[in-house]
């Protein structure tokens, strides 16, 4: 039996845990019916072409985990950013832990998809937000909400601001041979609004694990959001990200994606802007190695005059990776004044890595100002003979200089306690010892 | 007075096409539908061997199989494949040794188009091949180019004279499976254009050869073999203007470049088929397939000034097979009322120390939609290439769209790719100055669109670069940005 028959069936079986008398179901039973007429994409979609799901469609995952054992802290306390004081939302196999996590319901809303989706007082914002930014015919978006039950639900009222960042961990303990997971997050951030979250995926042992996330965003007037992926998991573990977003006036949504490992990794990232005067930010840094890949596909949807849109995306290849970039910028007839801009920058350091990129730009208003670059290339010859030549060796030499070329995405990174572990990450990652704190 | 906006847009609305007329010459034409028996009568008609007509038939079994291709961001009526002639020719074809034995009424053609044979002849020193409803009727200059041992003739007369060299490289850049339309392409080809340049041998004159199409339901199908032997270099011309005409008309042509070691292709192209009035009805489809592979050192160029067609969709590509070989890509897209254009190049980096060019240049006017797609493949093996692109749009009116698809793939770790793309409008601080200066806004938007398209006007040989640029105020003077 191939994965896709496996979740149609197991899907009956998640009709047993949920309440299907709930309008959510609804939206669930829409979902698995798109999914079913969808399937898996392919690489002859335009949008997959450079990355393949088969492999991930052999493997036989486990689809409702087993109740796993308990964790402790200081096990896994370094996959926390744990120099400073956050709100914590951990999920173990897909299972909220809540010994591990810290909620609030002080002002602000830090808790659960669960307990979001079965309460009744938070009913009407459920019907106001859930699935309404999620694509409903893409389909592991579409998978990921005929399954969507848990999650961090994060909801801060307007002018509110939680005291602290909050982090969103999901643990894979390999208590399954196989797993498969699909959180799915929302995030609502009322008018004038402010909120951090850091979100990680973290697999504990080699055993194959597989996450179809969804996270939905929606940023109010003035609301400002801050969303930190870090992806540095280990070599068996996939993951694809979906994340949509809607903004309104004067909102700024900024996104970084850390991706420094894992097996597979597709981000997803829909930026719609519904209002004027938006800025939008996506930046990137990619680091791979061994037989990495990663694949990040961009839209930024420019629906409103007055708009701004940032893309900063870098990447360093080795080993036999490949990475890919995809971003695409549409702009509405009536989205004048529009300011986009693109910017892919690569380096290869592998005879065998890859790289594949494809920004696009569709524009459809005259009145803008639209550019992307890409390039792809290598450190440049004259600066590491500069670096040895001032005794500095060659292996150390090629990491400063691939350190400084990832750092500039980091400036934009509004935790330096985050800022200082992705640099050590990055570091750690080209091999260098940096002798100097930034 | 000044100019309105209004006024320059009613201008450019009402602007029909110039050269939309029509000639009257009783044509020799096939019944419409396409099957084997029909493709076996082209071969008939044209009087070729066995191995051309079997050549064909493969292809048009390829093309039964194969489905029209669906993912250019163009919109159009499908044609119709079974309502097409796929054989049209003048039915008089002798050839002529003076322009005397001419057709009056085709030299009346001519002269409307302002090509002039004997002008041509004796100033321009252009040698002139010209393809009227795929039949070639005219050919000078023959001699001095067969002095040089240059061939410089129609395809169907390669085949007959020279079939070890059609044999040897017919559908070797671009196979007749490629894709749908030039599979098409290969099984009901009409004529065209051959040329072959020897060893060691400089073309002392550009080649070129104007196209037109010229009956009523006619589909032009086109084959173009141009080889360049070691060290030799050619420079090629291509140019068409079409009638005026209702239906929709396909034109599915199929070029193929061969530059062997150490030699040179330049082929420039100005296309200005018929782009459909300004309710955005009838103009031709120009669906090519245009593919270059350069041999060691050698280098091949692209220039092209795209004003015409309903819809184009085209992407001139090099194949850098050898070491050290050069492709560049120089282009113009300019497209208005409801014109769609889809249009790019693929660099395919195979050899070392291969370098590509791609300067693309897209001007979208009125309700059109102008896209650039191109691929920069950098294979594994292809040590050191290096690939620059720029591909920028200017947006006049907010009615028109402008899309880039840039494609890059790079295996190689000494690959340096660049790719810049800028999308804007002609400023209004940029008209605003040269008001003050006393340049009124029609010339000055010449001149800006002028000076944004410079660097591929500038690859022209000096004969089209006049045309080009004729073109180019046709197609948009009186566009306001």
């Amino acid at each position: 039996m191939d994965l896709k028959d496996k979740l149609l069936s197991s899907f009956l079986a998640f009709e047993d845990k949920v309440n299907v008398n709930d309008p959510v179901h609804e939206i669930r039973s829409e979902a698995i019916k798109n999914f079913e007429s969808k399937g898996f994409p392919t690489k002859k979609e335009e949008a997959w072409k450079y990355t393949s799901l088969n492999g991930l469609q052999k493997v036989d995952f486990s689809v409702f985990p087993k109740e796993s054992g308990a964790l402790e802290y200081k096990d896994i306390k370094k996959y926390f950013l744990h120099e400073i004081d956050t709100y914590k939302i951990v999920f173990i196999d897909g299972v909220y832990s809540s010994y591990l996590s810290e909620t609030t319901h002080d002002g602000v809303d830090v808790c659960l998809m669960s307990s979001a989706l079965n309460k009744p007082e938070y009913k009407q914002i459920i019907e106001l937000y859930f699935n309404k930014v999620a694509s409903k015919d893409e389909s592991l978006t579409t998978l990921n909400t005929a399954f969507s039950k848990e999650g961090a639900y994060v909801y801060i009222p307007k002018s509110k601001a939680p005291r602290k960042p909050i982090q969103i961990l999901h643990l894979a303990t390999g208590n399954e041979a196989s797993l498969m997971l699909q959180p799915r997050n929302l995030i609502i951030a009322e008018q004038n609004a402010e909120v951090q979250i850091i979100e990680r995926h973290q697999s504990l042992t080699e055993n194959e694990v597989f996450t179809n996330s969804v996270t939905e965003i929606f940023a109010g007037k003035d609301a400002h959001v801050d969303y930190y992926k870090i992806q540095n998991d280990n070599a068996e573990a996939s993951l694809i990200d979906n994340t949509y977003i809607s903004q309104k006036d004067n909102s700024i949504v900024r996104v970084h994606t850390f991706s420094f490992g894992g097996k597979l990794i597709r981000n997803n990232l829909n930026y719609y802007q519904n209002g004027e005067h938006i800025d939008s930010t996506l930046k990137g840094v990619t680091i791979l190695g061994e037989k990495q890949h990663v694949d990040h596909y961009t839209l930024v949807h420019h629906a409103q005059p007055n708009c701004e849109s940032h893309q900063d995306y870098k990447g360093i290849f080795g080993g036999r990776s490949t990475g890919v970039f995809n971003g695409k910028i549409i702009v509405d007839k009536i989205a004048q004044k529009t300011n986009a801009f693109q910017q892919n920058n690569n380096i290869l350091i592998s005879d065998k890595a890859e790289v594949n990129t494809k920004p696009q730009l569709e524009i459809f208003a005259d009145d803008v100002r639209c550019s992307h670059g890409c390039t792809i290339g290598q450190l440049d010859e004259e600066a590491l003979f500069y670096l040895q030549s001032r005794g500095i060796p060659k292996k150390e030499a090629s990491g400063l200089l691939m350190y400084a070329f990832a750092n500039n995405v980091l400036e934009s990174v509004r935790i330096p306690e985050l800022k200082t572990r992705i640099n050590k990450i990055i570091a750690n990652k080209l091999g260098v010892r940096i002798g100097f704190d930034l | 007075m000044a100019y309105t906006e209004e006024e320059l847009k009613k201008e450019l609305e009402t602007k029909e096409y110039e050269y939309g007329f029509y000639t009257d010459i009783e044509s020799d034409t096939l019944p419409k539908g396409l099957n084997e028996d029909i493709v076996i009568a082209i071969s008939k008609k044209k009087g070729e061997p066995q191995w051309m007509t079997d050549w064909r038939l493969d292809a048009f079994r390829i093309w039964k199989d194969m489905e029209e291709p669906e993912w250019p961001n163009v919109t159009y009526e499908k044609p119709d494949f079974q309502n097409i002639s796929y054989y049209s020719a003048p039915n008089k074809k002798p050839k002529y040794n003076s322009l005397d034995e001419v057709d009056p009424e085709l030299l009346e053609t001519f002269k409307k188009l302002g090509i002039s044979i004997d002008e041509q002849k004796k100033l321009a020193g252009v040698a002139v091949d010209i393809v009227m409803d795929s039949v070639s009727v005219a050919t000078t200059f023959k001699k001095t180019l067969a002095e040089k041992g240059i061939i410089f003739c129609s395809i169907s007369e390669a085949i007959q004279e020279h079939p070890e060299l059609v044999k040897k490289y017919l559908g070797t850049v671009v196979p007749k499976k490629d894709n749908f339309y030039a599979a098409l392409n290969s099984a009901v080809f009409s004529d065209g254009s051959f040329c072959y340049i020897p060893k060691g041998v400089r073309c002392p004159m550009e080649l070129s050869t104007y196209f037109r199409i010229n009956e009523a339901g006619t589909g032009q199908f086109e084959r173009t073999l141009v080889i360049a032997d070691e060290e030799s270099y050619v420079s090629y011309l291509e140019g068409c203007t079409a009638p005026m005409r209702d239906e929709n008309q396909l034109h599915a042509a199929v070029v193929e470049l061969i530059a062997m070691d150490d030699a040179e292709i330049k082929y420039s192209t100005v296309q200005n088929w018929f782009p459909g009035d300004k309710n955005g009805k009838g103009g031709v489809f120009n669906f090519v397939t245009k593919r270059g592979l350069c041999e060691k050192n050698a280098k091949i160029s692209w220039t092209q000034v795209e004003t015409g067609s309903a819809v184009t969709w085209k992407y001139p590509s090099c194949v850098l097979k050898g070491n050290n070989s050069i492709g560049e890509f120089y282009s113009i897209a300019v497209t208005n009322n409801f014109q769609q254009a889809d249009t790019g190049t693929k660099m395919i980096h195979l050899g070392k120390n291969t370098k590509s060019t791609i300067i693309s240049k897209g001007i979208s006017a009125g309700k059109s939609q102008n896209s650039y797609r191109g691929l920069v493949k950098v294979n594994s093996r292809a040590e050191n290439a290096r690939n620059f692109s720029q591909c920028d749009s200017l947006l006049m009116g907010n009615e028109c769209g402008a899309h880039t698809f840039p494609y890059i793939e790079a295996s190689n770790k000494s690959a340096q790719i660049e790719h810049e793309a800028t999308t804007s409008k002609i400023g209004e601080d940029q008209i605003f100055y040269c008001n003050q200066r006393g340049i009124d806004t029609e010339k000055a938007i010449a001149l800006i669109v002028n000076g944004f398209s410079k660097e591929v006007l500038n690859k022209l040989p000096m004969e089209f670069a006049v045309e080009a640029q004729k073109l180019l105020e046709i197609s948009l003077e009186g566009s306001v940005g």
